[in-house]
């Protein structure tokens, strides 16, 4: 029997096909600004190396049928704690990675247990938790904090790792090899041990089951909340390992920082094929999302002309549009039943 | 015990309450300074404007009352809330001012157009954000945060594209006032009530509330009982959408400028704890306007009393997102179940003490 | 103790829900390699006693004997009851649409690799054993979506039995399957049965009873009426003893012949109306001052038929005449502003409105017809309130009490009260006197006599045949979807109707 493409892979399909397009587009009408260089995609994947973490842990709860807006200010708060706890507390730098992976920990198991065991609405859970995390951003500190003190951090955050090919000449005629940092090898890590964690573990398969059906998921005798619980923590420790990544490129912790993160995280999923509904999508769509949202940005970027804001209105246009291409393909669904 | 748990039940109880609550700390906190205790009380005229914490709090509580009463609506007839209107407050800003002071020009003392069609556009572009939200709720059948989680984002990043990313000054004295004063009144105060008014006559004149509350508690049933759920549904997400608009009227006239990036910021956690805080069940169903409207001026005294303590705007978020979750888990079913066996045990163990 | 051969015996269960007594002393047997249908209408309290056995519901008295267990059983959970071996396939397919065939079949107890992770290849692999075993042709790789009803139907079936189980209980699983896949369904059915499974099949199709089962356990008003081999109990006597009727005693009750009606100008007029999934085409005409009667078992397109005409479920093909005038109805208030009304049979879901008051229930409709504009004033709204609760003499606290507070038969009435506000030419009532207390049901039939003397048609729906013999002037009869017949006044007898719902062979 041969395998028919269903209306899933079809979403999924339709991602790739408008990366592509837009790349190249890119590619062609930005060529004499370098568009075209293999660094211009790096860069892409090392602005966007948090997001991509952040988005794994989103996909995971979008998975289930849920949804948590609350990463983008917890994202903020982890920064600041790292950016203060630097400057201020004078922790040791990796002592304050644990301690924010900690947080991010307790974070999710709060969310999780209203959710789960409470059966409060995951939005207004998150939505509470987004303007608590972004409130103490500005309870630990109402400044800015640069961070430049700390040795470890500085040396992490300035790693470059170089890439053997696809190197260009400048104006100056000296060899630019291109070069990946620390955080991408992180968040291509978290992509690829999160796949097989969704793929191969009983655990990953009850959040599709939960997402698919969640009265046939606990009529199965899977056990729901705990999963559900689960999922929560597991997306607020990634975002929290994002959170790490993100104040690697800032190098700063700022009240007003990553805002909309979660507006990037949630389209890039959706993007990514993952149904709002749950029960489809992997975190390669998502990987695929990320870029597409990076490659809007890196577009509007290299235009130059163009104010920021035309990112943000790109990347809620197409959130749309595949939300509403999600409502369409179900309605057809059910009326095929 | 009996009487207390009449009184607990009353639908007024938790934002009267609340507003008392906050009240007595304000009469303490006087005290522990060494002011009069009813300093919160007093109003006096300085300047020939009415001054005083009581009209602050009534003046500065403008836009969260707006916008809870569109909230409100939303809230019962969906099930779900409007997270965008925060940033359609925002959008109003940059759509007004940038008419009012041509496209690209960030400081103006006149206006390039009229102010009324400045209002009147931004209201609309309001109303049109209220269609777009309602038609993706009602008519997609897409769930109401993640519908209005569109413009959440986008409306702030289209007010920033017509303010060119600038914040766009209108040094008008007429349009100063809607954020001012007339006579010795803060005209907030006065556009507040007039909307209150109206959505009162409205309530009370049209079978609205009704039609609501019947679609909101029971989707079904209302249908073949002869309503148009969806356009129902439609309908309260336009009305939300204007409130947003008004809000954003009074909100950028009060600093006269399109300040794009800050106008509204937060306000949706106001508006949706409002309606909470109000009484009403964020699950939809039946609804209580002046709990909601009284839950609007809570928070606002709430945020007064925050600041007079030396919390400032940034870090208030904490405190409001602790209350809204305290609320939703005393509101939420395993929590009732839970009450209710601790108050039979509680019973049992009485009757144990008296036997 | 169990006697030889019996896999599972309940006996005197008791259950009420409040207020109601959902099961007084029911019993049921099973024996091993058994396929027993449980029978009965609406409110009998067949699911009432499976969730009894699955653990759903806490029974209040009585006892369950399992084979393999010394004393009795209680099931906490369903979870626990499929640990002892009783496993139950919904109408509903309780399966995950988005995993594969094989996760389906193995989810919750999957293979495992030694790492602790999932083994797909031995997953597959076992999955594809218990097809073929089962003799389904299914690429067990593919999702579960890709199938049709019926095979996923199946394929539930296969997870249950594969989990060792004694009993297999099958809920209404036929509902949403067309004649092939039922068959497809049955032989898979008699597999199990000759590996000695037990079966309990409750549906509302008669013939698939008599095409599949060997024993009848047949329930009424949550007691058991009897136990039967199928031999024993032809069509007719099962008809019987569900409505509760003794096939030897079938008194005739009938009014007074009212006359006929179809003199009276024709207010509505059907042809080929239809729904898919629901209803057949069919013909209906309906004259002024009529009540006609929609008979047929649960499930046979009695209710799915008033909804098309209402408007409840819009009509995929035909035509509508009301008062001679062909009319498109797309939605409830279309119809009403023809002067129609309905009564749902489902009070809870589609009747009242929980959190509003008695009054804000009766006027409802009546404002729906005004708009919004339009609000009923308050004066108006209590008078309207005051005067259906003194004539329908509703009890309720005060015309402001919340309508859940109510009990089933006021509730009913408030209802009633609604769609007479509204004072309709045509109403329909759908099973009004369910679930509520004798009088209140005399008082309702006393009301639709008197409604259509005033001039107004009626449809009156039921599950209680006496009732529409006294109230109606015409009958028709649905089976499985479709309507095969009309009654007149004249032949309208326990026996006829009975037979006409039977029907099949009826007089073996």
């Amino acid at each position: 029997m041969k395998k028919k493409i269903n209306s899933n892979s079809l979403l999924l399909l339709i991602t790739v096909v408008l990366f592509i397009v837009m790349y190249a587009g890119g590619c062609i009408i930005y060529s004499a600004k370098g568009f075209t260089h293999l660094q211009t995609f790096l860069n892409i994947l090392i602005n966007n190396a948090g997001l991509i973490c952040i988005a794994s842990g989103m996909t995971c709860v979008m998975l289930t049928g849920g949804i948590d807006i609350s990463v983008g200010s917890l994202v903020a708060m982890d920064c600041m704690i790292l950016a203060v706890g630097i400057e201020q507390w004078g922790w040791s730098s990796p002592m304050l990675m644990l301690f924010v992976l900690v947080i991010g920990l307790v974070f999710g198991l709060v969310q999780g247990f209203c959710i789960a065991y409470l059966d409060i609405q995951p939005f207004i859970v998150t939505m509470a938790g987004m303007f608590f995390a972004r409130g103490m951003t500005a309870v630990i500190c109402r400044n800015q904090v640069s961070i430049v003190s700390d040795k470890i951090f500085t040396t992490l955050s300035s790693l470059k790792i170089t890439i053997p090919f696809g190197g260009y000449m400048n104006k100056k005629g000296v060899m630019q090899m291109p070069y990946l940092r620390v955080t991408v090898i992180v968040a291509l890590i978290v992509v690829v041990l999160i796949y097989l964690m969704l793929k191969y573990t009983k655990f990953g398969r009850s959040i599709y089951a939960i997402g698919g059906n969640q009265q046939s998921a606990t009529l199965m005798g899977l056990n729901v909340k705990k999963t559900k619980l689960k999922v929560y923590v597991l997306a607020s420790f990634l975002t929290s390992i994002g959170g790490i990544c993100y104040c690697l490129n800032t190098m700063a912790g700022t009240t007003q920082q990553a805002l909309g993160l979660e507006m990037d995280a949630i389209s890039s999923a959706v993007i990514g094929g993952t149904l709002l509904t749950g029960g489809v999508g992997n975190v390669f769509g998502s990987l695929v999302g990320v870029l597409i949202n990076g490659t809007i940005s890196a577009l509007v970027k290299t235009n130059g002309k163009l104010i920021s804001s035309w990112s943000n209105i790109i990347t809620a246009i197409l959130l749309c549009f595949f939300i509403i291409l999600q409502s369409v393909f179900a309605k057809i669904k059910d009326s095929k039943k | 015990m009996s009487s207390l748990k009449k009184l607990t039940q009353k639908r007024l109880f938790l934002p009267v309450f609340s507003m008392i609550l906050v009240m007595l700390i304000n009469v303490v906190y006087d005290v522990a300074c060494g002011n009069a205790p009813f300093t919160f009380f007093t109003i006096t005229i300085k300047n020939g404007v009415l001054y005083g914490r009581l009209i602050d709090i009534l003046n500065r509580g403008t836009e969260a009352a707006i916008l809870a009463i569109g909230m409100t609506l939303v809230v019962s007839s969906s099930a779900g809330t409007d997270i965008s209107v925060g940033s359609v407050m925002s959008l109003y800003g940059g759509m007004c001012c940038m008419l009012l002071a041509g496209y690209g020009n960030t400081n103006v003392s006149n206006y390039a157009v009229p102010l009324i069609v400045g209002i009147g556009a931004g209201l609309l572009t309001a109303c049109v954000c209220g269609l777009f939200n309602g038609f993706l709720v009602a008519y997609m059948n897409i769930q109401p945060m993640v519908a209005t989680l569109i413009l959440w984002s986008a409306g702030r990043a289209i007010g920033l594209l017509l303010c060119n990313s600038q914040i766009v000054y209108v040094r008008v004295p007429s349009f100063q006032k809607i954020g001012a004063y007339v006579g010795f009144m803060p005209t907030p105060i006065i556009i507040a009530a007039i909307c209150i008014l109206i959505a009162s006559l409205v309530l009370k004149f049209t079978a609205l509330g009704t039609y609501i509350q019947s679609v909101g508690i029971n989707k079904k049933a209302s249908r073949i009982a002869g309503f148009n759920s969806a356009k129902i549904i439609l309908l309260c997400y336009v009305i939300c959408g204007l409130c947003a608009g008004l809000a954003g009227m009074v909100a950028t006239s009060r600093i006269y400028s399109a300040d794009t990036n800050n106008i509204g910021l937060n306000m949706e956690l106001d508006a949706i704890l409002a309606v909470a805080l109000g009484g009403n069940s964020l699950g939809g169903g039946k609804f209580n306007l002046a709990g909601s409207l009284i839950g609007a001026y809570t928070i606002q005294a709430i945020d007064t009393t925050l600041l007079a303590l030396g919390v400032s705007t940034a870090q208030s978020p904490v405190f409001k997102a602790i209350v809204v979750i305290l609320i939703v888990v005393i509101q939420s079913e395993p929590a009732k179940d839970f009450f209710k066996k601790l108050g039979k045990k509680r019973a049992m163990a009485k009757g144990a003490t008296q036997a | 103790m169990l006697e030889a051969g019996v896999v599972l015996k309940m006996q005197g269960i008791c259950m009420t829900f409040p207020g109601v007594k959902a099961l007084d002393q029911a019993c049921l047997t099973l024996r091993k390699g058994e396929i027993r249908a449980l029978m009965g209408e609406n409110g009998a309290g067949k699911s009432t006693l499976i969730k009894c056995l699955t653990g759903v519901n806490k029974f209040e008295a009585g006892e369950i004997y399992l084979e393999g267990f010394d004393g009795p059983i209680v099931n906490k959970d369903t979870m626990d009851a499929q640990n002892k071996g009783i496993a139950t396939v919904y109408q509903e397919v309780n399966l995950c649409p988005n995993l594969s065939v094989a996760e389906n079949l193995y989810i919750g107890r999957e293979p495992l690799t030694k790492l602790g992770t999932v083994n797909r290849k031995a997953m597959n692999k076992q999955a594809e054993d218990l097809m073929r075993e089962l003799e389904l042709d299914v690429d067990v790789t593919r999702n579960l979506e890709d199938y049709s009803l019926a095979l996923q139907q199946m394929i539930a079936i296969a997870r249950a039995v594969d989990m060792d189980s004694k009993v297999l209980i099958l809920d209404e699983p036929t509902s949403s399957l067309d004649d092939r896949e039922v068959e497809k369904l049955f032989v898979m059915m008699r597999r199990l049965k000759e590996k000695g499974v037990g079966i309990i099949f409750v549906t509302h199709f008669l013939e698939q009873v008599y095409a599949v089962c060997d024993a009848i356990t047949v329930l009424r008003n949550g007691q058991l009426v009897g136990e039967y081999d199928i031999a024993d109990l032809p069509r007719v006597k099962l008809v019987a003893a569900m409505m509760g009727k003794d096939f030897d005693d079938l008194a005739s009750i009938k009014k007074e012949g009212s006359g006929d009606k179809r003199k009276e100008p024709m207010v509505i007029e059907a042809k080929g109306l239809s729904h898919a999934g629901t209803i057949k085409p069919f013909d209906l005409d309906i004259h002024k001052g009529e009540v006609i009667g929609l008979t047929g078992l649960l499930g046979s397109g009695r209710s799915e038929l008033a909804r098309v005409i209402y408007g409840a479920d819009r009509n995929q093909t035909g035509t509508l005449k009301v008062n001679g005038k062909e009319v498109k109805i797309k939605n409830p208030i279309d119809a009403m502003n023809l002067g129609m009304g309905l009564l749902p049979d489902d009070r809870k879901a589609e009747g009242i409105i929980g959190d509003l008051s008695v009054r804000e229930n009766i006027i409802l409709a009546l404002q729906a017809k005004a708009g919004i504009m339009k609000r009923i004033p308050m004066a108006k709204q209590i008078e309207i309130a005051d005067k259906y609760i003194e004539m329908l003499q509703i009890k309720t606290a005060s015309r402001e009490t919340l309508i859940k507070q109510l009990s089933g038969g006021n509730q009913q009435k408030v209802i009633l009260a609604r769609w007479l506000a509204t004072d309709p030419d045509f109403l329909i009532l759908d099973e009004p006197t369910r679930g509520i207390d004798i009088g209140t049901k005399t008082e309702i039939q006393k009301l639709v006599l008197k409604l259509a003397d005033e001039g107004k048609s009626l449809i009156f729906i039921s599950s209680e045949i006496e009732e529409m013999l006294r109230t109606c002037n015409r009958m028709a009869v649905l089976r499985d979807g479709a309507k095969v017949g009309e009654i007149e006044e004249a032949d309208m007898n326990q026996m006829s109707v009975m037979k006409a719902i039977a029907g099949g062979d009826s007089n073996e």
